[in-house]
């Protein structure tokens, strides 16, 4: 008997090493990837901490106390408080939230219109794809900082104007990737082989093209909140995006810059939040890239 | 014309290339039977794959167009179409399902982030109007016979699993899967083991004979042709210079060309002789020769072949062959 269960054993870890998953071979890779790893960690804390912000925090991040203005971290004030004695450290978790929804809505917004012009331009190719690549180039031509505060500047400060402007700036990025994706995957034998099959260009884009872009998209999504949590934290510095009482990241470094010599913890704090969170998409998005694309 | 069902008649296809315009395809005239597997043979670069991507009109992305002559194909008993003035939308729906072709590689002709099944369910979902279910079943009988072990688990894989033989198998599934009438075969085995490219090519005549399908079969191997044909067209340089049966062809080539060609394949068990070849390359399509193409290479060339371009003449045994040496004034002129 013990033998029989033994070789039973055997068939199925061999089965079990036959059957292939994609999901499993990329977590076997990503455990490998040490810094990526804990940066995503990171950033899964960082999600949590936004979904529940304002349940877990232990002081109120709206309530002033005249008694306890700027005060220096402590075991009372992890992050110390700021001109009105307000709790940074609750104020910067409350602020997670709004960093990450403004960044992750409005990348988006652009991925989703930028992937969807890069897949047409590159696929038709011809006067279409040189007209989207020159609209992209224009865009280009401005820094996408003074591109967002220029959109802002014309739609008027608030958070969903920020979305607007940096999904805006997003599209010709997205666009110009996905377009190169898409030159060179169109070229590839199956796509012609599904089109000798029958496959309408809707299809071949949608089953063919798509899929085989969607790594860099994911790598390229990624690094892109980096830069607009960046770009969320300086519009709401120069006072384009949230409103001066929200605890927004941004703000926050604003309204401290008056205590920068005094007491520079109501600068730093919030700094280092944004630090962390840029840093930990970028590594995220440097291992993502290292697992999902077989070329590196 | 009843038993014919594809008839490929003047057919040019030309390239822009920098607004200027380069003829690939010179008038390229064969016509397939039904039930018939004809052979397109020819050096690199002589417009065999132009000829089989003209009558699938799989342009996309080039600059190439079919700049004149018709293809007839039967679509059924009473209809026949020219292929070159359809709308796009008819011939895709012509693609795959009465038509459909298989390519040279099966490394690259499967898409590797999807699984088998979709792919193969692909075209059945979509020509012959089945459920995703039906489809499914369908697409498991077909890898079945196409002779693929576990065919239920192997619908559930992705391409690089598979080697190349079994891709291969899985690209003449998905052609054969809604049971066309023509299949176009552009060189299916050059890219396989010699053992596996026995085994293909068995199994593709096996399916041709068993739905009576017609089959285009495109190679630069002799040795396939031989197995596999029942008739040949030699190309060069975008022009059809021999049509013959497979044994009359090996027998008694007529154009110098197919000579040429036949005695370059080497033999086994001839050690002594120097393997034969044709000296030169194709001509590029920018500056082709006057006269006859193959002239500059041809070692029974004679003055009229640089001036003048051959016609095509027929001869005892359904055969065709341009040459001028089957030209009985020429001859006696030069002799």
């Amino acid at each position: 008997m013990e033998v029989v269960k033994e070789t039973e054993q055997n068939e199925i870890t061999v089965n079990r090493k036959n059957s292939y998953s994609p999901m499993k071979e990329l977590w076997e890779k990503w455990k490998r990837q040490k810094t990526a790893l804990w940066a995503s960690f990171f950033i899964i804390l960082l999600i949590l901490t936004a979904l529940l912000g304002p349940y877990i925090t232990p002081y109120d991040p709206y309530k002033a106390d005249y008694n306890a203005t700027l005060q220096t971290p402590s075991l009372i004030h992890w992050a110390g408080t700021d001109e009105f004695g307000r709790d940074i450290f609750s104020r910067i978790i409350v602020g997670t939230r709004i960093s990450l929804t403004v960044s992750f809505i409005s990348v988006g917004i652009g991925a989703l219109f930028g992937t969807l012009l890069g897949l047409i331009s590159g696929f038709f190719g011809g006067r279409l794809d040189r007209f989207v690549m020159r609209c992209c180039d224009i865009m280009f031509a401005f820094p996408d900082l003074i591109l967002a505060i220029a959109i802002v500047a014309i739609l008027g400060p608030g958070l969903s104007n920020v979305v607007i402007a940096i999904s805006i700036f997003s599209i010709p990025s997205f666009a110009r990737l996905i377009r190169g994706a898409t030159l060179e995957v169109k070229e590839l034998v199956f796509v012609e082989a599904a089109r000798s099959m029958g496959a309408s260009n809707g299809r071949i884009i949608r089953k063919h093209i798509f899929p085989d872009t969607i790594s860099s998209l994911i790598v390229f999504f990624t690094m892109r909140i980096g830069t607009a949590i960046l770009a969320v934290a300086s519009l709401s510095f120069l006072g384009l995006g949230a409103s001066p009482d929200t605890p927004d990241w941004g703000v926050m470094l604003s309204m401290g810059r008056d205590y920068l010599g005094t007491s520079s913890h109501v600068v730093i704090m919030p700094g280092i939040a944004i630090f962390l969170t840029v840093l930990a998409f970028n590594v995220v998005g440097d291992g993502l890239r290292d697992v999902l694309d077989p070329k590196v | 014309m009843k038993n014919t069902i594809l008839q490929v008649e003047r057919l040019q296809t030309e390239f822009t290339n920098d607004k200027k315009k380069v003829k690939v395809l010179h008038g390229v005239n064969f016509h397939i039977k039904k039930g018939e597997v004809l052979g397109l043979v020819g050096e690199s670069g002589c417009g065999k794959s132009l000829t089989s991507l003209s009558i699938m009109r799989l342009f996309k992305g080039t600059t190439a167009r079919i700049s004149d002559g018709e293809i007839l194909f039967q679509k059924n008993k009473e209809e026949e179409i020219d292929l070159t003035n359809i709308p796009e939308e008819e011939m895709r729906m012509l693609r795959g399902k009465q038509i459909a072709m298989i390519f040279q590689e099966p490394m690259t002709s499967l898409n590797p982030v999807m699984k088998i099944g979709e792919q193969l369910t692909e075209p059945i979902c979509l020509h012959l109007g089945y459920g995703k279910k039906k489809a499914r079943t369908h697409a498991i009988n077909m890898l079945e016979n196409v002779g693929i072990p576990r065919a239920d688990e192997v619908i559930n894989e992705y391409p690089h699993q598979l080697s190349g033989g079994m891709r291969q198998r899985v690209m003449i599934a998905m052609a054969m899967s809604c049971n066309p009438q023509l299949l176009i075969a552009d060189e299916p085995t050059t890219a396989l083991d010699v053992t596996i490219q026995a085994q293909i090519l068995d199994l593709m005549r096996q399916l041709q004979q068993d739905q009576n399908m017609s089959m285009l079969l495109i190679t630069h191997d002799l040795g396939v042709v031989a197995e596999m044909c029942d008739r040949v067209v030699v190309m060069y340089a975008g022009k059809v210079i021999e049509e013959a049966s497979v044994l009359d062809l090996f027998e008694s080539p007529k154009h110098p060309y197919t000579k040429g060609l036949i005695a370059s394949v080497p033999k086994i068990g001839n050690l002594k002789e120097k393997l034969s070849s044709i000296k030169g390359r194709v001509p590029t399509p920018e500056n082709m020769p006057e006269g006859c193409k193959f002239a500059p290479r041809c070692e029974e060339a004679m003055p009229i072949c640089f001036q003048k371009e051959p016609a095509t003449k027929a001869f005892k045994g359904n055969r065709h062959c341009s040459c001028w040496l089957y030209d009985d004034e020429m001859r006696d002129v030069s002799v």
